[in-house]
C-alpha cells in the first residue's frame, strides 16, 4: 500500500496557496485575453486591459491577484489504496494557515459566523471524495465572497421546462449585476439534492473554460445558449456596459429524485483562481 | 473639494491625496459612534472612504493587494455617514436608492475603481498609517496616501448614476 505523511500534504497545500493566489489559471487568462480582443465597447476594453495587467503585475510582484484571498475551498480526491500517516484535515488546514501567512494573504475567516470576532487564515472547507487508485489529487479554490454572496439555489418542479431554468440562471446573473466583479464565470449544478446541486455548482467552476467544437452535447449546448444570453445583458466589465458579462457558463449534472429538480448557481468573479497537485 | 462638485457621472480621473479604508465592521462601529454622540477616530467632514480590506503587507511594500469590496453592503450605514460630513466613497458596484438620494442631498460623490485588480492598485498607494479598530485586522481603518489612483465617477453630486435608473 502506498503511504504518505501528513507533512507532505501540508507542504503541497502551501504550494497551492501560492500558485492559486499569485498566478491566474491559464484557461481563465486565455478567456480574458479573448474577451479583451473581441470587446467593442471602449471602456469595457480598457477595464479588461487593467484586469490583464493586474494578473501580470500580481505574478511579477508576488502580490495576491485580488485582496479577497477567499474562503479556501479544498477538493480532495483520495485514492482508496493510499495510506495517510497523520490527520488529513488538520494537515490541509495547517498548509492553508502557513501558506496564507507566508505569502501575506488576507486573514478573512472568522471563527464564529454569528459572534464574528477576530479574523484568521483558516479553517478552509474540505470536500473529500474517495476514488480508485493510490494517488491523491488536491485542488485549492480560494473563493472570494463578493461573488459567493450572489449564489442562488432553487428547487424546481420536475415538470418545469428548460426555459424556466435558463431564466433562473440568467436572473441570478442580473441580480449580481455590477457587484461581484464581472466578467463572471457561472457555475451551475443541476440535479442531486439541495446541498449536492450547490456543491456541483461550485465544482463546475473547476471545469476548464473551453471554446466549443461543432458537435455539442445537450449540456454544452445549454452552456453555449446561456453564455450568449448572459452576454446580451450588457452588464459588462465592472457593470459599466459591454458585451463581456461572462467568460463562460459551466454546467455539471447528477441524477435526481422523481419529485424534484434542484438547480444551483455559483458565480465567480473574473479572478477565478484554483490550483491542483497530484501526490 | 469644490472640484469634486464639478465631476460628472462616467468621468474618469486620477486622484491624489488622502483616503481612509473602512468596510463592514468599521462602518457598523462608525454608525454606532455617531448615534451615541461619541468622538469618531477620523474626521468625517470632507473625507473619502475606500471600501477596502487589504491583504497582509509583504516585506518591502507599503501595502498588500488592495482592491475595492462590494459597496452595497455598506448601504445601510452610508446615509448617516453622508449626513455627518462624509464627502466621497470608493468601491465597486451599484448603490441603493436611499444612498443615491443621500448623495444628492448632502452633495456626496461615489466612485468605482478597477474591481478585482488589487495587485495593480497597490502601485498607487504611497503611504499607509493605521488609524483605528486594529482589532478588526483587515477591516481596520487605514489612512492611505495615494497618487494618481484611478477612479470613475459612478454617482455624481447630483445623484446621477452610471448604472442608470433602477
Amino acid at each position: 500500500m502506498k503511504k504518505i505523511k501528513a507533512v507532505q500534504i501540508t507542504k503541497a497545500v502551501m504550494e497551492l496557496v501560492k500558485r492559486a493566489n499569485f498566478s491566474l489559471r491559464k484557461d481563465v487568462w486565455t478567456a480574458l485575453r479573448k474577451a479583451y480582443v473581441g470587446e467593442k465597447n471602449s471602456r469595457a476594453k480598457n477595464i479588461l486591459k487593467a484586469v490583464l495587467d493586474n494578473t501580470a503585475y500580481a505574478k511579477k510582484e508576488n502580490l495576491a491577484i485580488c485582496q479577497d484571498t477567499g474562503m479556501p475551498i479544498v477538493f480532495v480526491q483520495l485514492g482508496q489504496n493510499l495510506k495517510i500517516f497523520g490527520n488529513l484535515k488538520a494537515a490541509i488546514n495547517k498548509g492553508i494557515e502557513a501558506g496564507y501567512k507566508k505569502y501575506c494573504l488576507r486573514n478573512s475567516i472568522v471563527a464564529d459566523p454569528l459572534l464574528r470576532g477576530k479574523s484568521g487564515f483558516s479553517p478552509g472547507i474540505v470536500h473529500l471524495d474517495v476514488v480508485l487508485g493510490d494517488k491523491m489529487k488536491i485542488t485549492l479554490l480560494p473563493k472570494g465572497f463578493g461573488c459567493e454572496n450572489k449564489s442562488q439555489l432553487k428547487m424546481f418542479k420536475p415538470t418545469c421546462g428548460i426555459e424556466e431554468i435558463k431564466k433562473f440562471i440568467i436572473d441570478t446573473v442580473k441580480n449580481a449585476g455590477a457587484d461581484a466583479c464581472p466578467p463572471y464565470v457561472i457555475g451551475v449544478g443541476i440535479g442531486g439534492t439541495a446541498d449536492y446541486a450547490s456543491l456541483l455548482a461550485k465544482k463546475a467552476l473547476l471545469k476548464k473554460l473551453t471554446t466549443y467544437s461543432l458537435q455539442l452535447t445537450t449540456i454544452q449546448q445549454l452552456e453555449k445558449d446561456l453564455l450568449l444570453a448572459i452576454n446580451r445583458l450588457n452588464i459588462g466589465p465592472m457593470g459599466l456596459g459591454g458585451q463581456t458579462t461572462a467568460l463562460a457558463v459551466n454546467v455539471l449534472t447528477y441524477p435526481t429524485h422523481i419529485a424534484g429538480l434542484p438547480v444551483a448557481v455559483n458565480i465567480s468573479c473574473h479572478a477565478l483562481r484554483s490550483a491542483s497537485i497530484i501526490l | 473639494m469644490k472640484k469634486m462638485n464639478t465631476l460628472k457621472v462616467g468621468q474618469e480621473l486620477f486622484f491624489s491625496g488622502i483616503i481612509y479604508t473602512a468596510r463592514d465592521q468599521a462602518h457598523k462601529r462608525l454608525a454606532e459612534a455617531i448615534k451615541a454622540g461619541k468622538r469618531l477616530p477620523i474626521e468625517l467632514k470632507g473625507a473619502i472612504i475606500y471600501y477596502c480590506g487589504p491583504t497582509q503587507t509583504p516585506k518591502g511594500k507599503v501595502i498588500g493587494s488592495c482592491g475595492p469590496t462590494t459597496s452595497s453592503r455598506m448601504d445601510e450605514f452610508t446615509p448617516l455617514l453622508l449626513k455627518s460630513g462624509l464627502k466621497g466613497m470608493i468601491g465597486k458596484g451599484n448603490r441603493s436608492q436611499e444612498v443615491k438620494k443621500a448623495i444628492k442631498k448632502y452633495k456626496g460623490i461615489y466612485f468605482v475603481t478597477y474591481a478585482g485588480c488589487g495587485a495593480l492598485l497597490n502601485k498607487y498607494v504611497k503611504n499607509v498609517k493605521k488609524i483605528a479598530y486594529g482589532d478588526l485586522g483587515p477591516e481596520a481603518i487605514l489612512k492611505l496616501e495615494v497618487k494618481d489612483f484611478p477612479l470613475i465617477v459612478a454617482i455624481d453630486v447630483n445623484g446621477r448614476s452610471v448604472y442608470g435608473q433602477d
